[in-house]
């Protein structure tokens, strides 16, 4: 996905903002499902008693965001990545992470 | 004229950082568009600016949510002791009790409570890109397509929040603590 630098600015830096950020928000979405369907893993999301699971879901998808988006960084810096794959990539995790949240959605894939 | 504690928090999350935010996007929007499509030549002194209102733009929708998962909401999903009649004071076993109004925590809530966490991590990577890149992302045809495309997705995942926040309160305002008194008034005959 990536070819060393070429010229003085390259893409590596905006692309790994980008994939970060979409993987951040896919993993909110998986978490937020993953503690909804499993009292035992909404349990262990409860970072925070008075505001529940929803503490742990937002903690471990900034946790995730951060830590992609500070491992990119080092590795894509000087890089210039191929966009067009990091777009339809995060895309697919933006759109994945916005149904994730979306309750009927949940809802179906639980069955209920 | 008064108002109660939890009423003023919920007013500045919701009021304050979210209705501020809401406004910062056409802003940002076409400052974004301007600078990185339309080939606008903007001088330092514009893109300081620029820089800035990015960057506020994010601390608003970080404000926004910190205060809405952490203030307000724990006061949003109290139980109420057992035997409780009156749930005014625990919004959500109000809005759970009738079959009319569940939806509005069974969509509503659950729905907002997890896609306004979208708007700081997507306007946190738009400010980066555009001071990182400044005057040049325009010259990165994907990344400034990638940026304008993420600005629009902040936007819609906090008109989604705003719009359920409104209605939550319209009908399961959150109040209670210590009322704070704004202004007396008078009676006039």
């Amino acid at each position: 996905m990536s070819s060393p630098i070429q010229g003085p600015l390259s893409n590596g830096s905006g692309a790994a903002a980008v994939l970060a950020a979409a993987l951040g928000c896919f993993a909110l979405g998986v978490l937020a499902l993953a503690g909804d369907a499993s009292p035992h893993i909404a349990q262990a999301l409860n970072f925070w008693k008075p505001t529940g699971p929803l503490s742990g879901v937002t903690d471990l998808a900034i946790i995730v965001w951060l830590g992609v988006w500070f491992a990119l960084s080092r590795l894509w810096a000087r890089r210039s990545v191929n966009l067009t794959t990091v777009n339809v990539a995060s895309f697919a995790l933006f759109a994945a992470g916005l149904l994730l949240t979306f309750p009927p959605f949940m809802d179906l894939l639980q069955g209920k | 004229m008064e108002i109660t504690a939890r009423d003023a928090v919920t007013v500045l999350h919701g009021m304050g950082f979210g209705a501020l935010l809401l406004l910062g996007f056409s802003g940002a929007l076409v400052g974004l568009y301007s600078s990185a499509f339309a080939g606008h030549q903007w001088g330092v002194r514009e893109r300081r600016y620029a820089n800035a209102y990015l960057i506020v733009l994010a601390l608003l929708a970080w404000a926004a949510v910190l205060a809405g998962a952490y203030l307000v909401y724990p006061w949003y999903r109290a139980i109420p002791p057992a035997g409780t009649v009156d749930l005014s004071g625990y919004p959500q076993r109000l809005l759970m009790a009738n079959p009319t109004t569940i939806g509005w925590h069974s969509l509503g809530m659950e729905w907002k409570e997890h896609i306004a966490w979208f708007s700081p991590i997507t306007l946190t990577a738009v400010a980066f890109i555009f001071i990182r890149y400044g005057a040049q992302l325009a010259n990165f045809r994907n990344l400034r397509n990638t940026v304008l495309a993420m600005a629009f997705l902040a936007l819609v995942s906090t008109a989604v929040a705003a719009g359920f926040g409104a209605m939550l309160n319209k009908y399961a305002p959150v109040r209670g603590g210590a009322e704070i008194i704004l202004m007396k008034g008078e009676t006039h005959e």
